[in-house]
């Protein structure tokens, strides 16, 4: 495995105007690394800044005060796949076109294709996004952000508001993908359950504004995830660090 | 799979509906036409001719040749219009959604013209710049380009952040983001634009037609109207309506559905 990623975040302060003149801090105190290949989840409560730390990490968001350096250059000059939380296809354009778009023009399709098919796909690659629900859309997403190699992988809550069984099979193709192809992957959840079943590390943010209280390594093997009495024991040690600070 | 069996299906209830869409528009035009023979033979042969003394002016004016002529001239001034006012009042309604600054310096002028009746702005422009070919289509132009403007920078306004994120995100070039990321949005505002502008401008064109020039059906109403020729100028009038008529059918109507096939 490639050692290079290694991403540094250093988030000092985060602020959002409010309408009347004022700012509103919405993140403060954020600092975090992470190493090639790690599954780091932030976990914190809705409305903390999870969406807007990603939108930094991603280089979209750079109106803030720290620094973000992904194997030392700034997020803009890295290769970066996000599955934001609306899955964010266009419209007018096919599966196939929407994964094709992420990668430099004249890449070959089989590659597409390929990937496609490994979230399951493969029937609907010539369609509109219009005609896929909400977990098929996620798929796609998926796949387009593994499309581009990713150095770094962000996922913005990517199992909620799609049903259980939908859930754990977007779960086990993220897992899939990202055995294949390893990568760091940061992603973001109110869930603990869902941190505990596939973090290495977890981040635990406070309520708005969103500040780092703990950390909270999870040493399990992947393949003793799907017993419930650990994932138990996870969680009520996640919650107890969370209180605690 | 069902695709194999339900696709022939598909396909002949598009046909049958494709029939069905004819039918009914050709029970319309009959329509029409039976509602104008009545109220021809109510109404006098003298004010509102009757179908078939229309129709019989019209071919007369067919076979001249005339028709063609006046009606071609009348089209390219249509055109050259059309194509003025949807470049510059597409770039200027852009501009005015994208950036601020512009748009409070437009917007008042904008309204100005919205509001300006075409044929103030017909008559001022013969006057200023003579009876010539140039002031004709620059007035027609510059009655369109304020609703073209208006509408574009709607759409400008309406470009979705979340779109323009992701193909930052993923490295689109201008031309990739412009092609696959932004035209697509502005489309169905740029085909707003269009459609009313093709049938604003026909009757604009007619106006200017008649005030100073001396060809085009405005200009052949105009010296029929002095005549109190009815016919022809029914003939005339009706003539210019089918060709804007095909134009919608055989034109807009396909793009518009090919543009908009990824809706549900």
């Amino acid at each position: 495995m490639a050692e290079v990623s290694r991403l540094e975040v250093e988030i000092v302060e985060k602020q959002f105007p409010t309408p009347p003149g004022g700012r509103r801090t919405v993140l403060r105190d954020v600092s975090f690394q992470m190493r090639a290949g790690e599954l780091v989840v932030v976990l914190g409560p809705s409305g903390c800044g999870k969406t807007t730390l990603l939108n930094i990490v991603a280089g979209l968001d750079r109106d803030f005060t720290g620094s973000v350096r992904l194997a030392g250059k700034p997020p803009d000059a890295a290769r970066i796949g996000y599955v934001f939380q609306s899955p964010r296809l266009l419209p007018w354009r096919t599966v196939l076109e929407n994964v094709a778009l992420a990668l430099p023009s004249g890449t070959d399709p089989a590659v597409v294709l390929g990937l496609i098919a490994q979230v399951g796909l493969g029937e609907f690659a010539d369609v509109y996004p219009a005609r896929l629900s909400l977990g098929m859309a996620r798929r796609v997403s998926l796949a387009r952000a593994f499309a581009v190699e990713p150095e770094l992988l962000l996922m913005d809550e990517p199992f909620v508001s799609i049903d259980e069984p939908t859930a754990v099979r977007l779960r086990q193709q993220l897992l899939a993908l990202w055995h294949g192809r390893p990568t760091a992957v940061l992603l973001v959840t109110h869930n603990t359950r869902e941190a505990a079943e596939l973090a290495d590390r977890i981040l635990i943010l406070s309520s708005s504004p969103g500040r780092l209280i703990a950390e909270v390594a999870v040493p399990l093997a992947r393949e003793r995830r799907a017993d419930p009495v650990e994932i138990d024991r996870i969680c009520h040690d996640i919650d107890a660090r969370a209180a605690a600070s | 799979m069902t695709a194999s069996s339900s696709e022939p299906a598909t396909a002949r209830a598009q046909a049958s509906a494709a029939t069905s869409a004819i039918a009914l528009r050709a029970t319309s035009f009959m329509i029409l036409l039976a509602v104008w023979e009545i109220a021809s033979r109510t109404a006098g042969s003298r004010m509102l001719p009757s179908v078939e003394t229309v129709a019989t002016a019209l071919i007369a004016a067919a076979l001249t040749g005339d028709l063609f002529h006046h009606l071609g001239i009348t089209l390219a001034r249509s055109a050259a219009a059309f194509a003025m006012a949807m470049t510059a009042g597409t770039a200027l309604g852009l501009a005015m959604g994208r950036w601020r600054s512009l748009n409070l310096i437009f917007d008042g002028w904008v309204v100005l013209l919205l509001n300006l009746p075409a044929l103030v702005i017909a008559v001022l422009a013969y006057v200023w710049f003579g009876l010539t070919e140039a002031a004709a289509i620059g007035a027609v132009a510059l009655n369109k380009l304020p609703l073209v403007a208006i509408t574009l920078r709607e759409g400008a306004r309406s470009l979705d952040r979340d779109y323009a994120e992701l193909a930052t995100l993923y490295r689109f070039g201008r031309w990739k983001r412009f092609r696959h990321v932004i035209a697509p949005q502005l489309a169905p505002f740029f085909m707003v634009a269009a459609r009313s502008g093709l049938s604003l401008i026909w009757k604009i064109v007619l106006v200017v037609e008649l005030l100073g020039r001396s060809d085009g059906i405005g200009f052949k109403l105009q010296l029929y109207f002095q005549l109190f020729d009815v016919p022809d100028i029914l003939a005339y009038a009706l003539a210019f309506a089918g060709v804007v008529q095909l134009i919608e059918w055989a034109i807009l109507q396909p793009i518009e559905r090919r543009a908009g096939s990824w809706r549900r």
